[in-house]
């Protein structure tokens, strides 16, 4: 589970980093929406808490290699993307819970905003091996935001972009093109991975067309192993009861419609256990 | 020549001075994935209250210098769910257990207490009374020696004679060894040292603050020296009572400055975040370090550095200027 990874490849993907490490132990053992967590800032470092990555490729490579796609945006991830090829990383994984793939070919549409996009490839890849149609629907604020848009193109069906800006694809926000995607492609299923404000609007999109979504949270969370609490979000279990879980163990893949993305950042009055009330004597 | 890393917690004794710090390891199941729970001198849960409790909302946690704030506020199962599940599987495993409790009320730790007297399974109860967390109108017991060992009195009266009962205590307050001595004299076996002081950290994007609750509770390496610090005060005025140190430690070099300080058993936290392996490494670089410094008992290391003789195991005879 934790391994010492020796970084093979670094490279730039448009606006963020990517890293290959030789990673034997996680790589084996990978499931799409499995992720990693990293320590950072070397052995003696003042950072205490480790960055959570998602997986962007697998490879059988030297016993096994994993690809990490982040953006560097505070010091952790910014002394990541400074690692060279022979660094050495201290790497824990694969955790969480990974995609669950229909057990008969489908129509699967992928859903990705920003760099969370680097999650569904290794998640094409399986369903295609499933024999499922895929077709994917990236988007981002800019050109150079949208990730694997080439990749996708090879891979999918039909491939469509957006930017906010619409200096690539169409102009707007991925969820706004998702319905025409899923009527022409008559979308079985759809998963998602992107900041939550996305996965609220597939999950909306997903409802209205009465298919299932499958979506991949990113909560920003310090240990990665469910021990420190930190990266919980509002879940309506099978038996109807709101809970606080874990993104990291619970999740970080969740049926969409029972995600109660208006309450995250929130405790529902109705959560088990909420202040004052609610469901806080049941079982 | 190894040296004895056994030590007592009251009078329970512990194969190692090694343990998780309350709130650190989840179930401990999440940690059983990584290493045999058996390699630790005990397992500290987090803090049990009476009804589940689906804690503080997100964001709950910020890296700050050296260390971490946290506001989870005692996200748990409940003590019913905890007795029927948790406890159980930690008890057929054999793992010595120390349950944490929290409460918001007097009435509410003695009832947990009383829960907990009959279990199979506990080694011992530390009493969490300086978690920030616990909205009692703003008032929290480790603040004031009176309402802590209120609460002290209230659990051993209950808990049955042979289960020590463990005060963990606040640094947030003018005078901790008054603290202590009322938690000692009102029937605490043993002390736990230091819970996470308040903090509060900024978003200078937001113009806000980083932490839904406001404040949380600071943890990590930069609170090692608060912590070290009052183990030397209440080790040096009630040398006798058994201190857990806690408190940023990362290494068996942290461990060590709490021992030397007074503290005869040592929790990990914040550690166990960035490594889940951290109790087991600490524990080999302290029986390393205690090795190469020439002791045969961690016993023999414990407050000794209130003894100025001390330095004679150090300094070479020959060396001496006497």
């Amino acid at each position: 589970m934790q391994v010492t990874g020796t970084v093979l490849t670094t490279r730039r993907v448009d606006a963020y980093h990517a890293l290959t490490v030789v990673a034997p132990g996680v790589a084996e053992r990978f499931r799409p929406g499995h992720f990693v967590s990293v320590a950072v800032g070397g052995p003696r470092t003042s950072m205490v808490t480790r960055r959570a990555l998602s997986i962007h490729d697998v490879k059988p490579d030297y016993g096994g290699t994993v690809e990490l796609v982040f953006t560097a945006k505070g010091p952790g991830t910014s002394w990541l993307a400074e690692r060279r090829a022979r660094d050495t990383l201290d790497l824990v994984g694969p955790l969480g819970r990974p995609f669950p793939l229909p057990r008969d070919p489908a129509s699967c549409v992928l859903v990705g905003a920003e760099y969370g996009a680097a999650a569904l490839f290794p998640l094409a890849d399986a369903l295609m091996e499933r024999g499922c149609r895929i077709d994917f629907a990236l988007g981002a604020a800019s050109a150079d935001r949208v990730f694997g848009a080439m990749r996708a193109r090879r891979m999918a069906e039909t491939t469509t972009l957006t930017t906010e800006d619409g200096s690539l694809g169409l102009r707007g926000s991925v969820t706004d093109v998702l319905p025409s995607v899923i009527a022409d492609t008559r979308a079985d299923v759809i998963y998602a991975c992107g900041p939550m404000e996305t996965l609220r609007a597939v999950t909306a999109v997903a409802i209205e067309f009465d298919i299932p979504v499958q979506v991949a949270v990113e909560e920003s969370m310090a240990c990665g192993i469910g021990v420190c609490m930190t990266c919980v979000l509002p879940v309506i279990g099978d038996d109807g009861v709101t809970r606080m879980v874990r993104a990291c163990v619970e999740g970080p893949v969740f049926r969409g419609e029972r995600v109660r993305f208006e309450d995250v950042g929130t405790i529902p009055f109705d959560a088990l256990g909420a202040p004052g009330g609610g469901a806080r004597n049941v079982g | 020549m190894s040296v004895d890393m056994r030590t007592f917690l009251a009078h329970v004794e512990l194969a190692n001075p090694v343990t998780t710090a309350a709130g650190c390891a989840g179930s401990g199941r999440e940690l059983a994935q990584f290493f045999d729970l058996h390699r630790l001198g005990a397992l500290v849960t987090r803090s049990i209250t009476m009804a589940p409790r689906a804690g503080r909302p997100t964001p709950r946690m910020a890296e700050t210098p050296s260390g971490m704030l946290n506001a989870v506020g005692l996200q748990g199962p409940g003590i019913d769910a905890f007795l029927e599940r948790e406890l159980p599987w930690l008890a057929q495993r054999g793992i010595r257990t120390v349950v944490s409790v929290g409460g918001g009320t007097v009435a509410e730790y003695s009832a947990l207490a009383r829960r907990l007297t009959d279990a199979p399974g506990v080694t011992a109860v530390e009493v969490n009374l300086a978690c920030p967390n616990i909205e009692d109108r703003g008032r929290v017991f480790a603040r004031d020696g009176g309402a802590a060992a209120e609460v002290i009195a209230s659990v051993r009266s209950v808990m049955r004679y042979d289960v020590p009962v463990v005060a963990k205590l606040s640094p947030d307050v003018a005078d901790v060894v008054a603290v202590a001595r009322a938690c000692v004299d009102a029937g605490a076996d043993a002390l736990s040292m230091i819970n996470n002081p308040l903090g509060m950290s900024i978003d200078v994007d937001a113009l806000r603050p980083t932490l839904a609750a406001g404040t949380g509770g600071l943890s990590g390496p930069a609170i090692l020296p608060l912590a070290v610090r009052c183990v030397w005060q209440v080790h040096a005025a009630i040398p006798g009572v058994p201190i857990v140190g806690v408190g940023g430690v990362t290494s068996g070099h942290d461990a060590l400055q709490l021992i030397l300080a007074g503290a005869c058993v040592v929790g990990v936290g914040t550690a166990l975040f960035h490594d889940p392996y951290a109790c087991l490494r600490i524990e080999r670089e302290l029986e390393e370090l205690l090795q190469a410094k020439g002791f045969h008992r961690l016993a023999d290391a414990v407050g000794l550095a209130h003894r100025p003789t001390a330095r004679h195991l150090l300094v070479d005879s020959e060396e001496s200027s006497l």
